[in-house]
């Protein structure tokens, strides 16, 4: 893969991991009485290893002028086993984690393994390290056959690609020594949080410098989605990340923000990774995908611009709904529940835009189960979005916030539209890729789709019941006037639902498991010289698949 | 149509969409932040709002080190049951010096923004090494640890110096003695526990927290942070005493 690169892109890869390897080194050795050092160590260690692996193919022979007639692929193959990777590892925590609240000893008496410390463990690598490899992966396809270009340059997208990794490995193993900023799903601290900021500059410079070599006169549909999702991400990173180190050789720092602000930047931060991380992305994904694998144009090129306009205008309003009741000033709480109630039109856009898509391709969904996990994670988008908005209604709320009703929420949303979405984009793409005619095994992909939604089903109903009970418990009242029960009782109450709950999580894990092994095992088989794919190659071919045109 | 058709040659320009993407993004977050910061009104006026001890933010540290935000809110809301369950519904004043905000967002344990003051520092210490010693019930990780961690104190005076960048009231004195205030804090009856109650008010809290007088271990720096929920400022029990004389 290394040999792929030209000479003169050897040597730029040399320097850049020589800058990693020295900025490394800094940090080691200021932070080398801080966990900050030990991030340094990781840093450096992965530069040299990098210097190592370019060295090693120096002297070959540079790649043939034959390259520039296809696609560039590579970073893409290994978006995808990374993202498979983090999947197994980020659902494994995840359940280790579900258990922790049935046996809380599940700590072996150690600071890492604690529940505080590992959650954001588990988030982190399913989000960040799962979704984001995923959507890294897919955005560099897409991106290049909606263009029909090859992406600009080899190294940019190493450098996207890696260097978010290693944002993910900063993150995740800080997380285990305890260096976190505290706010959700923006853990990381400074220093990670930098390195991404630069990371994330280079992802949109390849799609300004991809789209302007772009042989096809429009935009497609699922490009609009991914350059939400890397501006928006770009916006809230920066301003929500704002705080002062202690020094250059603390990890920790302190948030720009205090109080009242902090908390509204925090959750306008929050519920647009949400909307422009775990949908925006996604949708782009979901707008490639689907309708190619169902062989189906897109149902309505209309609904796809109100939808995307709606969604990119009224989510970055919603935040507040995380805050009601509390001491954030009402008229922003009202302005966030009304945005809330809004957002359903170009979220349900979306979903029925993908459902209709489907029309004419049932007899495929029944059959195929790739594309039958794009059509659950259509339908999950759908119910998720509506129970977005019934939740954020301010009284709906007074009941839900603070319980598993929110968590529940949290996980049909990532379970059963970001995993269910990906999966299928990946069962879809793996093939393609590696040019075989299909998966290892069609049956393990059916027996990950099952687990999956069996997973799903058992972890969102236990956590509705244990959420509602929970918030209704808190406010009952007896017949002389006072509270009817305990914090301890609500606890108890719980148990039955935290065990379904790891179950479930257990059935996911188990899924993903599964589709990592078979993937593996697809790359492993020997590969076939696909012919139908022989058009997919960059510059204007008449090719047939209908996703592609601009609509009308 | 005329919007469509604009969009249909939008949709052909990458910086022109990038831009739009950009202004229809910004608008909700410069409406809904912005006037937080202007508006005098977001945050009520209290004067006998005091700073953490270096201690107290010490342990705040642990407090976010072990990501106890992820299970113990500190929001009270503006509802019945939780203001009779918790105390009185929190103010924005409270948590003005808290960078970050630890409002959280999931109540797997009981809400602690009034948790100073209602258990013994005993009782602490016995729960945070195992809770299942005082609660039976309770699903809390054990914290056992924290007892034989020595509290890194000698870099405090860089972490008040890092706050007051960000607008936390420092002065010149806290900073400079910051590691002494920490270490008297928990050893009452010296010089070094004098400094403390000069700098901070005779109100504040010095004891060994952990029993054991000494070089302040981290379930000291904890249980210090624990014992100040809520005690900073008495702005919410004066709303509540002025709102129950109307």
């Amino acid at each position: 893969m290394i040999a792929q690169l030209t000479k003169s892109e050897r040597q730029l890869a040399l320097i850049i991991l020589l800058a990693f390897t020295i900025c490394g080194l800094a940090m080691a050795i200021a932070g080398r009485q801080d966990p900050l050092g030990v991030h340094g160590a990781i840093v450096m260690l992965a530069g040299i290893a990098g210097i190592f692996g370019v060295i090693y193919v120096y002297y070959e022979p540079e790649p043939d002028e034959g390259r520039l007639a296809l696609y560039y692929d590579d970073p893409t193959k290994v978006a995808i086993i990374l993202a498979m990777i983090w999947a197994v590892i980020g659902m494994f925590i995840g359940d280790w984690v579900a258990w922790q609240l049935v046996f809380p000893n599940l700590t072996f008496d150690a600071g890492w393994s604690s529940f505080g410390r590992i959650r954001p463990a588990h988030t982190s690598a399913v989000i960040f390290g799962f979704g984001g490899n995923g959507l890294i992966g897919t955005s560099l396809y897409v991106l290049q056959r909606t263009s029909r270009a090859r992406l600009p340059d080899q190294i940019s997208p190493w450098f996207v690609l890696l260097g978010y990794n290693l944002f993910c490995l900063l993150a995740a193993t800080g997380y285990f020594m305890g260096v976190t900023q505290s706010k959700e799903y923006a853990e990381p601290e400074w220093y990670a949080d930098l390195l991404l900021e630069i990371v994330w500059i280079v992802y949109f410079v390849i799609y300004m410098r991809t789209l302007a070599r772009r042989k096809e006169p429009h935009i497609y549909v699922a490009n609009w989605y991914y350059m939400a999702f890397i501006l928006v991400v770009a916006i809230l990173h920066t301003v929500n990340n704002l705080a002062m180190p202690v020094s250059f050789g603390h990890a920790k720092s302190y948030s720009a923000f205090s109080g009242v602000q902090d908390a509204m930047t925090q959750w306008w931060y929050g519920h647009n990774a949400v909307a422009f991380f775990l949908t925006s992305g996604f949708l782009g994904m979901m707008y490639y995908y689907l309708p190619v694998r169902a062989g189906r144009p897109i149902y309505s090129y209309r609904m796809s611009i109100i939808s995307f306009w709606g969604i990119t205008f009224m989510y970055m309003w919603v935040g507040s709904h995380h805050l009601h009741y509390t001491a954030l000033p009402q008229w922003v709480q009202t302005l966030g529940m009304t945005f809330s109630l809004m957002l359903l039109i170009p979220s349900w856009g979306s979903a029925g835009n993908a459902l209709l898509t489907l029309n004419g391709a049932w007899h495929k969904v029944r059959d195929d189960a790739t594309l039958r996990f794009m059509m659950v994670a259509a339908v999950f988008y759908g119910l998720t979005t509506f129970e977005g908005s019934f939740m954020a209604i301010r009284s709906v709320n007074s009941l839900s916030h603070y319980t598993d009703w929110t968590v529940g929420h949290v996980h049909a949303g990532a379970l059963g539209w970001v995993a269910m979405i990906t999966f299928g984009s990946i069962y879809a793409s793996v093939p393609w890729l590696w040019k075989r005619e299909r998966m290892y095994s069609p049956a393990l992909v059916e027996w990950h789709f099952w687990l999956a939604v069996a997973g799903l089903f058992t972890y969102v109903f236990a956590m509705w019941n244990s959420g509602i009970i929970q918030g209704l418990m808190w406010r009952t009242y007896n017949s002389s006037g006072t509270l009817s029960y305990s914090f301890i009782e609500t606890v108890i109450a719980m148990k039955p639902y935290y065990v379904a709950r790891a179950v479930g999580g257990f059935f996911f894990f188990a899924g993903a498991v599964i589709g990592l092994y078979n993937i593996v095992m697809t790359i492993r088989t020997a590969g076939q010289p696909a012919d139908e794919r022989a058009a997919d190659r960059p510059v204007a071919q008449p090719t047939g698949v209908p996703a592609l045109q601009p609509g009308e | 149509m005329g919007l469509f058709g604009l969009h249909y040659k939008l949709e052909r320009k990458t910086m022109s969409l990038a831009i739009g993407i950009i202004i229809a993004a910004s608008i909700g977050g410069l409406i809904e932040i912005v006037p937080l910061f202007t508006i005098h009104q977001t945050v009520e006026d209290s004067p006998d709002m005091r700073v953490y001890t270096p201690l107290e933010i010490a342990g705040r540290n642990i407090y976010i080190r072990e990501g106890c935000y992820a299970c113990h809110s500190q929001m009270i809301r503006t509802l019945r049951d939780e203001v009779e369950r918790y105390g009185p519904y929190s103010l924005a004043v409270e948590s003005k010096y808290d960078h970050p905000m630890l409002w959280g967002s999931k109540r797997t344990g009981p809400d602690i923004a009034r948790l100073g003051g209602k258990y013994s520092d005993e009782w602490h210490v016995k729960h945070l090494t195992n809770p299942r010693d005082v609660v039976p019930e309770s699903v809390m990780p054990p914290y056992a640890y924290l007892t034989r961690a020595k509290a890194r104190i000698d870099d405090l005076g860089l972490h008040l110096a890092a706050l007051r960048k960000v607008g936390v009231p420092y002065t010149d004195e806290m900073i400079a003695n910051a590691s002494n205030d920490a270490y008297g804090q928990t050893t009452p009856d010296t010089p070094f526990a004098e400094g403390v109650t000069k700098r901070y008010g005779e109100a504040t809290n010095v004891r060994a927290f952990d029993g054991q007088p000494g070089e302040p271990t981290e379930m000291d720096a904890l249980v210090a942070y624990l014992q100040i929920l809520g005690k900073l400022t008495d702005a919410a029990h004066k709303a509540k005493t002025a709102a129950a004389g109307e």
